[in-house]
């Protein structure tokens, strides 16, 4: 619908240079521009490469995504940008492109939460986020599980990783089994021919005892490593299948296992799965498969909208337009620390605020 | 003409409107830690005091460094994207020429601005207008003599006193400086620089030891 609200994202809070453009709930482009080939040989995301890379592929990506798109820059309606939570020094590039863009342009700016976004990405693929909406985030730098009744102000976390995010341990496996970086993938494409029950490793986190909704795979990923290592230094042949598929299964179980609890414990008959790892197959199949028993509906944004991107952002920044929400300030900053609980940043004379907790970021921000 | 100069290098945030004679507004704070957020409110304070919008600027002009990297993209990028939002061209400066220009010192100098970790970046000067040598990251001390002896301006100079003897002021860049060089080299049908960021180092980044083993021995 031509009335709906035309917006802009900017998403650089990792490694991926990402600008998109949505009218309300339909994506009109995608452009994304990685520095992945450069992190690979280090094994994971180097700060300093990624926002010396964001700098460069900015504007070029931004005149891809409007001919992608089809629109010019004086059709939007607003920009969006992720404001955080990320690493800081890449933030920091988008919100300054961003920020000088809508200026230029005299849009409205609106600083968006990547964890919002990566939920609200969603309305691009199965239309209006139904409400609430069970979300699980899972990827490289994110394990959560949230609770949206209006994405545009109310998210709530329910639970979360203690100690390594779900796509980290992805990671670390490949890494143990010399399988290059990223982890996700390929872990993924070996445990297709593999046995998940071959190897009965530890599910972190499923005592009776234990938070309900947080997660926790730094025990499994050492447990795995010890069973490799055991094997290797008997001098027999690891089964890298067998090792993929039963290291994937233990991570996808708990994942989808905490998920269905958190919908049925509260009531939310929708699970969104969002993130990088939502492309991993075997999740998808078994998310499906619990939602099914448990009668909720599950809805998963194919991978290319899982992953980071700018329509995201472009998605929550078009929600805050309809919304009516208040656009954010010429002074917006980049806030690695941005709590989940803000889906957005409005500017000053607006009733929310929060503690600034990020004297931790700003020390990394500017050393 | 109307040039909108802007840099983010040094520990001022600064920001000059040059109509092709002179300076017609100008902002300079002095904020290492907030770069991002005081470029865009300073832009626009500049352009009200001009009584004039953005869209009057014909180019840009932006400092590239050398200068700690954070700060330093957030001119960059601004400058950039107003470029592409505005169709008008970029241009970059060396901060260290802009601190040159506004030194006032007949013979030859040195400009040094702090790199941190104990380090400066450096040039070295025969006048305000003509640099001699290619910007560089060391430390003081391992700076040649003949140079250091020189008159020098900038913060890595005032930093330093024992390296530097005649350190003197401007201790930052300012945009205004920025801007008169540019109009001036352009007014004399001088090419700028690109819009590239002078970084002068290599990204911090430790590749991995190879695979660390878990198992306690
Ligand atoms: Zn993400």
């Amino acid at each position: 619908m031509a009335d709906e609200p035309l917006v802009l994202g900017i998403e650089t809070s990792c490694d991926e240079t990402g600008v998109g453009i949505v009218r309300g709930t339909t994506l009109l482009a995608d452009a994304i521009a990685s520095s992945v080939d450069e992190h690979a040989r280090f094994g994971g995301v180097v700060p300093e490469v990624a926002s010396r890379a964001h700098l460069e592929a900015m504007v070029p990506t931004i005149d891809r995504a409007l001919k992608e798109a089809g629109v010019t820059a004086r059709d939007l309606d607003g920009i969006a940008v992720t404001a955080g939570p990320g690493l800081a020094g890449a933030l920091l590039v988008g919100v300054s492109a961003a920020k000088a863009y809508a200026y230029a342009l005299g849009k409205p700016l609106y600083g968006v939460n990547h964890l919002a976004s990566h939920i609200c990405v969603d309305q691009l693929e199965h239309g209006a986020l139904p409400e609430p909406t069970m979300a699980l985030l899972v990827s490289g730098g994110h394990s959560s599980l949230l609770l949206s009744t209006d994405i545009t102000s109310d998210v709530r976390p329910m639970g979360a990783t203690i100690d390594d995010a779900a796509g980290e341990a992805f990671d670390k496996i490949a890494r143990v089994l010399n399988l290059g970086f990223p982890g996700g993938p390929v872990i993924d494409r070996y445990a297709k021919e593999g046995d998940p029950k071959a190897i009965a490793f530890p599910r972190g986190l499923t005592g009776p005892r234990d938070p309900a909704y947080d997660f926790s795979f730094s025990g499994l990923k050492t447990s795995v490593a010890r069973w490799i290592e055991a094997k290797r230094a008997a001098g027999e042949d690891v089964p890298v299948r067998d090792v993929a598929a039963s290291f994937q299964e233990a991570v996808v179980d708990v994942l989808t296992r905490k998920a269905v609890r958190a919908c049925k414990d509260q009531g939310v008959d929708h699970l969104m799965i969002g993130g990088g790892v939502a492309a991993n197959s075997r999740l998808r199949v078994l998310a499906q498969e619990r939602c099914e028993a448990a009668g909720i509906r599950l809805r998963v944004p194919r991978p290319k909208l899982c992953t980071d991107n700018g329509a995201m952002v472009a998605a929550l920044g078009a929600e805050m337009v309809a919304r009516n929400r208040a656009a954010s300030d010429w002074d917006l900053s980049a806030d690695s620390s941005l709590p989940v609980t803000d889906p957005h940043v409005p500017g000053r004379g607006h009733a929310h605020t929060h503690d600034h907790v990020h004297e931790v970021a700003k020390e990394n921000l500017y050393s | 003409m109307l040039l909108l100069a802007l840099d983010t290098a040094t520990p001022a945030v600064t920001v000059a409107l040059h109509d092709g004679t002179s300076v017609i507004a100008s902002s300079s704070q002095v904020d290492a830690r907030r770069h991002g957020e005081l470029l865009l409110p300073a832009v626009d304070r500049v352009l009200t005091e001009a009584g004039l919008k953005l869209d009057a600027v014909t180019g840009i002009v932006v400092g590239v460094g050398p200068g700690p990297y954070t700060g330093l993209r957030v001119g960059l990028m601004t400058a950039d994207t107003f470029g592409l939002a505005l169709g008008v061209p970029v241009h970059g400066v060396c901060t260290l020429d802009g601190l040159a220009y506004a030194a006032d010192i007949e013979g030859p100098f040195v400009v040094a601005t702090d790199a941190r970790r104990k380090e400066v970046y450096w040039a070295r000067y025969a006048d305000r207008r003509t640099r001699l040598s290619e910007p560089a990251v060391d430390r003081p001390a391992e700076i040649d003599g003949t140079v250091t002896a020189l008159p020098a301006v900038g913060a890595g100079a005032l930093l330093y006193p024992d390296t530097f003897p005649d350190a003197r002021a401007p201790e930052n860049v300012s945009a205004a400086a920025l801007a008169s060089l540019a109009a001036e080299k352009l007014a004399a049908g001088e090419e700028l620089e690109p819009p590239r960021p002078l970084y002068l180092r290599r990204p911090d980044a430790q590749v991995p030891k190879n695979y660390k083993v878990v198992t306690p021995k």
